[in-house]
């Protein structure tokens, strides 16, 4: 009895801040805020959206400021920055102003499914995980709208990663996931790498440093506006950080 | 320990085997009639490993979940999510 109450009241002060970093998404951040409101208003959890733009020459801002209105201050915080600056310290830009106790990333392309987010925390409370990720590679989850040399690069490289670096996670270079906020900066703060590769080595440091890892089966629809990159030089990028990562982790 | 450090530390323990083999200094009738064999079980074990690496990555690779459902369903939102939007007076 002591411990559902102590335990219930631990549920109430939780609080989810999801960082949305932006660059040229004006045509998804709408749809994107109106999928995690429709999913997260039902889930009764605490939240707040971070946006944090990085001067997005389409006028990504200015939908955002719409938004707030639309959905209030307290619903939707906005850190622009100037320029591109890189997703670490964006991330760190949108911590500091975050009052949740948990942290959510996620893309702004639609690519990530807010549906999703409830059971990231499910899991994350059932287990007392330090940090969840999405993953397409396991149970339920997928991608839309790959071809065949796509998922053979993805699936390769995968292997590759696995075989090397046995990281005790099946999603490496996916970015939708749920961390307790002193992990997540603890996290940044060991991490030198920079670009998509950065997810990869924030879930290797998190293993070297001991923080549990949980994992929830995603599916993941590719952008459905705009261009998807894969291209020989995301290849080098990849194939460097996987050696750096091997030899230094 | 590094993860390069644990496969230069097996890498070398396993090459320590076949070399005290092939170099007679494990005296066995079966290992001498098995030379030839043993000369060669490095190549054999990694074109073995190729195999299968390719074989799994394959199986993965035709089993990748497409997720039409998943794509169908968020396209259905994003018509419903623009609509509603609309109506709230949201232009963009």
């Amino acid at each position: 009895m002591a411990a559902a109450t102590v335990d219930s009241e631990i549920t109430k002060i939780d609080k989810y801040s999801i960082l949305l970093p932006t660059y040229n998404e004006r045509e998804n951040l709408p749809i994107i805020i109106w999928l995690i409101m429709k999913y997260l208003d039902n889930s009764g959890y605490d939240y707040e959206v971070i946006i944090i733009d990085d001067g997005s020459p389409d006028g990504t801002l200015e939908v955002a400021k719409q938004l707030q209105k639309l959905y209030g201050t307290s619903k939707i915080v906005l850190r622009p920055r100037e320029k591109k600056l890189g997703l670490g310290t964006a991330y760190v830009h949108g911590i500091q102003h975050a009052t949740g106790n948990f942290i959510i990333i996620m893309d702004a392309d639609l690519s990530h499914h807010p549906k999703f987010i409830p059971k990231f925390i499910e899991l994350q409370r059932k287990h007392d995980f330090d940090l969840i990720s999405g993953t397409r590679y396991k149970g339920g989850g997928g991608v839309h709208g790959w071809d065949f040399k796509r998922k053979l690069i993805s699936r390769g490289a995968n292997f590759i990663t696995q075989l090397l670096l046995r990281p005790g996670a099946s999603d490496l270079t996916g970015s939708f996931r749920l961390y307790k906020k002193d992990v997540l900066l603890k996290l940044i703060d060991s991490c030198v790498s920079k670009g998509y590769v950065f997810q990869m080595e924030m879930i290797l440091r998190a293993r070297q440093l001991d923080y549990s890892i949980g994992e929830v089966p995603i599916t993941f629809v590719d952008r459905v506006y705009g261009e998807s990159k894969l291209g020989g030089s995301e290849i080098v990028q990849f194939a460097k950080a996987l050696l750096y990562l091997f030899a230094t982790t | 320990m590094t993860k390069l450090l644990e496969w230069i530390s097996v890498t070398s323990a396993a090459f320590a085997v076949w070399y005290s083999l092939i170099g007679g200094y494990v005296k066995h009738p079966f290992i001498e009639q098995n030379m030839n064999l043993i000369i060669i079980s490095p190549i054999i074990f990694v074109i073995l490993f190729g195999l299968y690496a390719v074989t799994v990555v394959l199986f993965r690779v035709f089993t990748f979940n497409n997720c039409e459902d998943a794509a169908k369903e968020l396209q259905a939102e994003i018509l419903e999510a623009k609509k509603d939007l609309h109506d709230l007076g949201l232009r963009w």
